[in-house]
């Protein structure tokens, strides 16, 4: 009870966008840091200090086939051996095959109490290679799901693509997530507190580090996926990319926004609700709230069904205390998501 | 409070699990650190011996009277003595000794690794018989008798008979991710601690199923009173204990005790239970490290081991039932002796 949860990062991205080479990295350099490593499969890794361990990706639902309860058992097996270990690590690293649907893995550091004691989702992180990232979103579901889960993108191999791909690449990604941070590296080339230790799902830390993660004017470029046709100044030189929207199209980002201070009650019968109902076509949501009576802003974040709501420390402003909630998914309404919103207000 | 003798020692490494000895004489004490102690009943001072490169993961007594069976995160099926000599009977390069089980009087070994099974028998001394399944095991027992062997995975639970070389098990099928499993001492029930807060269990005479629920956390542990008359079980912040005589549990409310036990374990969830062998009597300990022990049909329970911060991992009985084994995440093992 008395230990620190250890963090856990989330590597996802497709077969050849670079994770092996992150990997190698993170295991090699000299950081001063102990990681357990679980991978797929034992490959090229190269290890020393670290623990290395084999997943077997299982996937199971939990209550009776909710698919929202779907987590890894084999996960939760290992993280409890792991955690049965005397020389306890800095972190752990879970390493997901490029066709893995993020979410029974970011699930199980939810759903299991064992592991919710003793270990902490820290940040996913997904590796996209700037070359082929648009061929793999028009050939499969996967790559959308895994770029919309992400906290951290690392558009990886721009040195193979022009600075006009890159710019249509990137923007292609903020349609998909406009929360996660995006580094753009060459060889995995980052620096490693960059996608280690993140504190994504600490509400506290989400802020700090990200403190406009949610502000209106820093994403205006992803207006364009939740109107259709409001939003011009950003297809006019896009025509490029039409022949690669295939696919992804279902998945959108779209986010809710009021000036008018919320009543909590309200919210959180509204957000409960929403999640239950589309929980599963939701993948991730996050938010900053202004609630009535108070000064603090509240923090909400899920995936898929499962949330957590908090107090995080005071607004900066007086005045400027605007509350946005950014919903990632498929499918979404966004005429009934805004005005179930706009009935919270207090 | 009784005023019984108690020695604890702190090991500062998870206690994994305890066994006693079939002959009864010595206690193993498998800890995270790879390491294990042996701690004679009489003589209690305890030895420590090497047996993994990583963590011990699962340990159990051997086949013979004294001797003990540890898995490992290192690959490797260890047996170690009660002299302290260890010796590898397998090894499982790049993968981890998840289970260890064995049966005396049946000569029967088994451990398990990720979705496989590996049986030594008396047919199978050197290259194990190995039983494949679909998903991660969660748990082995072997029945009382020592002639098949449970297998929880995923959806259900592979019962194999030891004797045969069947190539498929029996499949009692239930929906969901199965972990421990435990047979009833009469063998006519297979209880299985689930993922989610809950127990299902199954009448092998006629595949009646039986659903235990309203745990508040997962059931860690489980033990049948020594008749078989109650299980037992852990999960909840009092002992949960499911009546089994007359047909079973079905329909029926269960009994608890230790509510708010002296302070002990009030509020938080039971991680260990263990039924004492000559007595009517269940240990129980805690997530908060206390233990004590009591009856499911008589309210009053007796604090054994005050809380501390650790939950509590483990808890074996001597064949006497005169003197008993706690050990607690953080390392910490206290022997109670109850001779007095």
């Amino acid at each position: 009870m008395a230990d620190p949860q250890i963090p856990v990062t989330v590597l996802t991205g497709f077969l050849g966008a670079g994770k092996t080479t992150l990997l190698n990295r993170v295991l090699t350099e000299n950081h001063g840091k102990k990681y357990a490593v679980i991978v797929n499969e034992f490959g090229e890794i190269g290890i020393d200090n670290d623990l290395v361990v084999g997943a077997d990706e299982e996937v199971f639902e939990m209550n009776n086939g909710c698919i929202c309860c779907t987590v890894r058992g084999d996960l939760i097996r290992i993280l409890g051996g792991l955690m049965k270990r005397k020389d306890k690590f800095d972190g752990i690293l879970v390493e997901t095959t490029g066709l893995a649907d993020p979410s029974p893995v970011a699930q199980t550091f939810f759903t299991d109490d064992d592991i919710k004691k003793k270990t902490k989702l820290d940040a996913i992180v997904t590796v996209v290679d700037a070359k082929h990232v648009e061929q793999r979103l028009a050939d499969t579901e996967t790559a959308d799901d895994q770029i919309a889960f992400a906290d951290v993108i690392l558009l990886n191999k721009t040195d193979l693509v022009s600075p006009d791909e890159l710019k249509r690449v990137e923007k292609r990604l903020r349609t998909l997530n406009p929360f996660a941070t995006i580094h753009h590296t060459q060889r995995g080339n980052i620096a490693l507190d960059q996608i280690l230790d993140r504190g994504a799902f600490d509400l506290q830390r989400a802020l700090a580090l990200n403190p406009d993660f949610l502000k209106d004017e820093h994403h205006d470029h992803h207006h364009h996926d939740h109107g259709h046709g409001h939003d011009h100044h950003d297809h006019h030189h896009d025509d490029h990319t039409d022949a690669a929207l295939t696919h992804d199209e279902d998945i959108k980002s779209l986010s809710v926004a009021t000036d008018k201070p919320l009543d909590p009650v309200k919210f959180d019968t509204w957000i409960n609700d929403v999640l239950m109902n589309i929980g599963q076509s939701i993948l991730r949501t996050k938010g900053i709230l202004n609630m009535v009576r108070t000064d603090q802003r509240y923090v909400f974040q899920a995936v898929h069904m499962v949330s957590e709501g908090g107090f995080a420390g005071p607004w900066p402003s007086k005045d400027n205390r605007r509350s946005r909630l950014v919903f990632i998914g498929r499918d979404l309404d966004q005429e009934m998501l805004k005005r179930g919103f706009e009935s919270c207000i207090a | 409070m009784a005023d019984l003798p108690l020695q604890t020692w702190t090991f500062d490494a998870f206690v994994v699990g305890i066994a006693l000895s079939g002959n009864g004489k010595t206690f193993a004490v498998g800890l995270g650190d790879g390491t294990a102690r042996l701690i004679d009943v009489d003589a209690p001072a305890p030895t420590p011996i090497t047996l993994h490169k990583g963590a011990c993961l699962s340990l159990c007594a051997d086949v013979d009277d004294d001797a003990f069976l540890s898995g490992g995160d290192d690959g490797q099926v260890v047996r170690l003595s009660a002299s302290g000599e260890t010796e590898t009977i397998a090894t499982l390069k790049n993968k981890w000794i998840d289970h260890v089980t064995a049966h005396a009087g049946a000569g029967v070994r088994a451990y398990a690794s990720g979705k496989d099974v590996y049986v030594l028998d008396k047919k199978h001394k050197d290259t194990p018989r190995h039983l494949p399944h679909p998903t991660s095991v969660g748990g082995l027992a072997i029945n009382p008798k020592g002639k098949r062997i449970a297998v929880t995975h995923y959806n259900g639970v592979s019962l194999w008979w030891l004797a045969s070389q069947d190539s498929k098990p029996q499949l009692l099928e239930w929906k969901g991710s199965h972990l421990q499993a435990l047979w009833s001492p009469d063998g006519n029930y297979v209880i299985t601690a689930m993922q989610e807060n809950a127990l299902h269990g199954w009448r092998l005479s006629d595949a009646q199923h039986m659903r235990m629920q309203g745990y508040g956390a997962k059931v860690r542990s489980m033990s049948f009173m020594r008749k078989g008359a109650w299980l037992a079980t852990g999960g909840a912040d009092t002992v949960i204990c499911w009546p089994f005589t007359g047909g079973g549990p079905m329909g029926k409310a269960p009994a608890e005790f230790g509510n708010g036990a002296i302070g002990a374990g009030a509020g938080t969830a039971v991680t260990a239970v263990a039924a004492n062998p000559k007595r009517d009597l269940m240990a129980a300990g805690f997530e908060n490290g206390a233990v004590i022990i009591g009856q499911p049909d008589a309210p009053r329970a007796v604090s054994i081991v005050e809380a501390d911060t650790s939950p509590v991992t483990s808890i074996v009985w001597n064949a006497a039932g005169d003197r008993m084994l706690t050990g607690n995440e953080a390392g910490k093992v206290v022997l109670a002796d109850f001779r007095g």
